[in-house]
């Protein structure tokens, strides 16, 4: 027997024009946790879909250990002991767990006899790798880090002994990715060969023997991840050197612009998200919220943004008060010096079908700039959407592109533009990098230290404590709906995680 | 006495009215819990009964008929497939074209092979299904409350009325207990599930629309060839439309969807019934108001007392394999 369990050859793919894999080798041991890392877009996961069956090659061989696999679909790649754990869970979501892990692996066309096989799988299943569910539970009550758990276990029903998996911890927060490591780790010592596919560099340095680095369609480097290290597998995707550290000088924090009293925000279900929360943010400074999603974030950024009606408390805008509870009008805000990037660009900042230049005017459409009399004036749009897409680098630049065409970060540098180019005294921001390559990430970290020192005044909230650590001036960290301390940015990881799970006294528990 | 026998001359019309619902409505089911949506029942069961009521008048046999109504219905089914699953064209469109193409093309192919404006020639004899009658239903007709109610209400039916209410059972345990239902239930919600598991979402999609097409048939059959003798241009009367509402009525589940038929069933018998006799207190009601009664009860339940009705969540989106 061989000890390499897949071996792909000369990969080949196009969807049109876009030349997705090109000539793509790769080797993967088996036994080991083998890591697929490049930006978005670079063809990561095409080549994994063409691994399941889901897309055929156009070209060139794939080996399943060392005997040649004609993968033509799915249940090609499931008899060849391949499963797959998707980016977006393809789940239905109001079967029971064991409803979906049957589904596809039936046994017979009457369902009670295979009902019992797989209730009785699973429970061994759960034994032998610590993977718990509750088989009976329906799918969309579960917890995403539950859900995902199910997508494993789907494979494993299937009798995979190679597992891929496709940004796994995107959705997860870092408990339940470290979780999900565990879980990967255990499956790997029993023998499992797992390909792990992510954008994110930690990830790949925490967990993989190996790792491969795909830029524009193309492999262009493997190497064993103890042999390699966070800057060279960041020059290696994008091809040129990135600063993964963020330079900046001393802030210089002058007047209060924006500040927030006894802030108490309700979600839709009734529940306090943000409870009594007060901070100010001043000129020239960045103020970094950080915290584990769900912990009240969103609902300060959307009470405060205007979106979200409060139940209590004040916020001033420029020492002038906002009617947070009562009758907010975003738009009003905006006009007032406040812009919000806010967290979910795809569904609160961009209209997905709108051409460029239509969302680099969004909310601003009365701007009579941009107007002729009643009507737009669409060359006066363009020609403004083209310089923002001069300045912000924004690819393909082409305003008249549909939004959903382009990259997350270019859909993120496009409302990022909007915002700043107006000038904001205040800007708030919302996870301003989630689903964004390393490239942009630079970028926009760099265009949000140029706001700081242009003295304006950054919130900003985002789950990558990375990322708030290297930007903020000042860290609040939010737990449980509260802000339980303010620390300095260059205070440990360990001490902020703790108070990000909501230890007190974190300073000598981290001691 | 009077009103027992009242109410159970009412309750047999309902029975016989709802028959065409339960099928349609189990047909619609079908396709719509594969994430079909269809609402060209109505042009499928008026092909259908046309197709029937037209073979059994030149052949004479009522099982040609209904062999000659599913057929026409399973084309129809498919041209929607082929629109739907292979195209992956609007689904609502494509319905609405088989809804006016099977009003249109009835009455144009009856008038030319016919000439009896539209209609088809009466059946007689073999040509119609006849009404069975369960064993011992005329020795029990005389004992009070439980005679009239076997052999009035249970008895005396058309064999096709037995098999829409045995359909009914049959559908919960196709859905809830074969392999077929729940792959069909899964491809309704998330077809990207079900082609990641390694099934066909075409081949899938399409068996659903078959077994819509046949029920749909069998519906047609019923009309043309059962509850009248012959086809009658326009003969459907938005019955397909109130199948659809009680598909949504009854949440896309069987045992509901034969409830939700014999409520609005009911609600069209009473209005034959109730046609020049004046309610005591209320007067005359007006017939068109008991004939919008069903929709305006699925509007107003839906609306605050069952609940939300959640369609099928892939259910009038086309597949596409995302890139």
């Amino acid at each position: 027997m061989t000890d390499i369990a897949i071996e792909l050859r000369g990969i080949d793919k196009k969807f049109g024009l876009v030349h997705a894999n090109k000539d793509i080798d790769l080797r993967v041991r088996k036994g080991s946790i083998h890591g697929i890392i490049g930006e978005n877009g670079a063809g990561k996961s095409t080549l994994m879909s063409i691994l399941y069956g889901f897309y055929q090659a156009d070209d060139g061989e794939i080996f399943v250990d060392g005997r040649k696999a004609d993968i033509k679909d799915p249940n090609a790649a499931i008899a060849a002991g391949i499963g797959m754990v998707h980016q977006h869970f393809m789940l239905v979501e109001n079967f029971t767990v064991l409803e979906n892990v049957m589904l596809g692996a039936e046994d017979s066309q009457i369902l009670t006899s295979g009902i019992s096989r797989a209730r009785q799988e699973l429970k061994r299943l759960e034994h032998e790798y610590e993977l718990e569910v509750d088989p009976d539970a329906i799918i969309e009550e579960l917890p995403v880090g539950l859900q995902q758990r199910v997508e494993i276990l789907k494979a494993l029903y299937r009798g995979a002994e190679i597992l891929i998996l496709d940004e796994p911890t995107g959705v997860l927060t870092p408990a339940e990715a470290d979780h999900l490591f565990r879980i990967l780790k255990q499956l790997k010592d029993q023998g499992k060969t797992i390909l792990l596919i992510t954008h994110k560099l930690r990830e790949i340095m925490a967990i993989t023997d190996e790792v491969s680095v795909m830029r524009r369609g193309e492999m262009v480097a493997t190497r064993k991840t103890a042999e390699t290290s966070v800057e060279e597998l960041a020059e290696l995707m994008v091809g040129r050197r990135v600063l993964l550290h963020v330079e900046k000088g001393p802030a210089l924090p002058g007047e209060v612009l924006l500040s927030v009293e006894n802030l108490t925000v309700r979600d839709s279900r009734g529940c306090d998200m943000v409870k009594d929360v007060s901070f100010e943010v001043r000129a020239g400074e960045i103020v970094g919220i950080a915290g584990v999603a769900g912990n009240g974030q969103s609902e300060l950024l959307q009470a405060v943004s205007g979106i979200r009606r409060a139940v209590n408390g004040r916020v001033l805008l420029k020492g002038e008060p906002i009617h947070v509870t009562g009758k907010a009008d975003p738009s009003e805000l905006r006009h007032r010096g406040l812009a919000h990037v806010p967290e979910d660009r795809q569904h609160m900042g961009l209209v997905l079908s709108f051409d460029e230049s239509e969302n680099s005017i969004l909310g601003y459409h009365d701007d009579p700039r941009y107007l002729n009399g009643a009507f737009l004036d669409i060359d006066a749009i363009r020609a403004d959407a083209a310089e923002k897409i001069e300045k912000y680098d924004i690819r393909p630049p082409n305003p008249r592109l549909k939004t959903a065409n382009f990259s997350g970060g270019n859909q993120q540098k496009i409302v990022l533009a909007r915002e700043m180019e107006r000038d904001p005294q205040v800007l708030i921001i919302g996870q301003p990098t989630r689903g964004v390559d390393v490239g942009a990430i630079e970028f926009i970290h760099k265009r949000i230290i140029e706001m700081r020192d242009a003295g304006k005044a950054v919130l900003l909230v985002s789950v990558e404590l990375d990322e708030i650590r290297s930007l903020s001036d000042r860290v609040l960290v939010m737990f449980d709906g509260r802000i339980v301390g303010e620390r300095a940015p260059d205070t440990g990881e360990g001490e902020l995680g703790l108070l990000m799970a909501g230890v007190e006294n974190s300073r000598e528990a981290a001691e | 006495m009077e009103y027992f026998d009242t109410l159970i001359v009412i309750l047999q019309s309902t029975v016989r009215v709802s028959v065409p619902l339960i099928l349609a409505a189990l047909a619609g089911l079908y396709s719509e819990r594969s994430g079909i949506f269809d609402i060209g029942l109505e042009g499928k069961m008026l092909a259908a009964a046309f197709a029937g009521g037209a073979a059994a008048a030149v052949t004479g046999s009522a099982l040609i008929g209904l062999a000659a109504a599913i057929f026409v219905s399973v084309c129809l089914a498919l041209v929607h497939g082929f629109a739907s699953i292979t195209q992956r064209g609007n689904q609502i469109v494509s319905g609405v074209a088989i809804n006016f193409i099977a009003l249109g093309a009835t009455v144009i192919l009856g008038q030319a092979w016919f000439r009896q404006g539209g209609r088809t020639p009466q059946l007689t004899g073999d040509a119609r299904f006849t009404t069975v009658e369960l064993p011992f239903a005329a020795e029990v007709a005389d004992v009070p409350i439980l005679g009239p109610i076997y052999s009035n209400l249970l008895s005396g039916h058309f064999v096709l009325t037995y098999v829409a209410f045995l359909l009914v059972p049959f559908t919960w345990w196709v859905l809830y207990r074969t392999r077929f239902g729940l792959r069909l239930r899964a491809v309704g919600e998330n077809p990207g599930a079900v082609d990641t598991a390694g099934i066909s979402v075409p081949w899938l999609r399409y068996r659903a629309v078959i077994c819509c097409g046949i029920l749909c048939g069998i519906a047609g059959a019923y009309l043309s060839m059962a509850m009248t003798a012959g086809f009658v241009k326009g003969m459907t009367a938005g019955k397909g439309f109130i199948a659809l509402a009680a598909l949504i009525f009854a949440k896309w589940k069987p045992i509901n969807v034969m409830f939700a038929c014999l409520l609005f069933g009911f609600l069209d018998a009473m209005s034959i019934r109730m046609q020049g006799n004046p309610l005591p207190l209320i007067g005359e009601v007006p017939v068109q108001f008991m004939q919008a009664l069903p929709y305006i009860l699925t509007v107003i339940l839906l609306a605050g007392f069952i609940g939300k009705a959640v369609p099928p969540r892939a259910g009038g989106v086309p597949y596409v394999k995302e890139r």
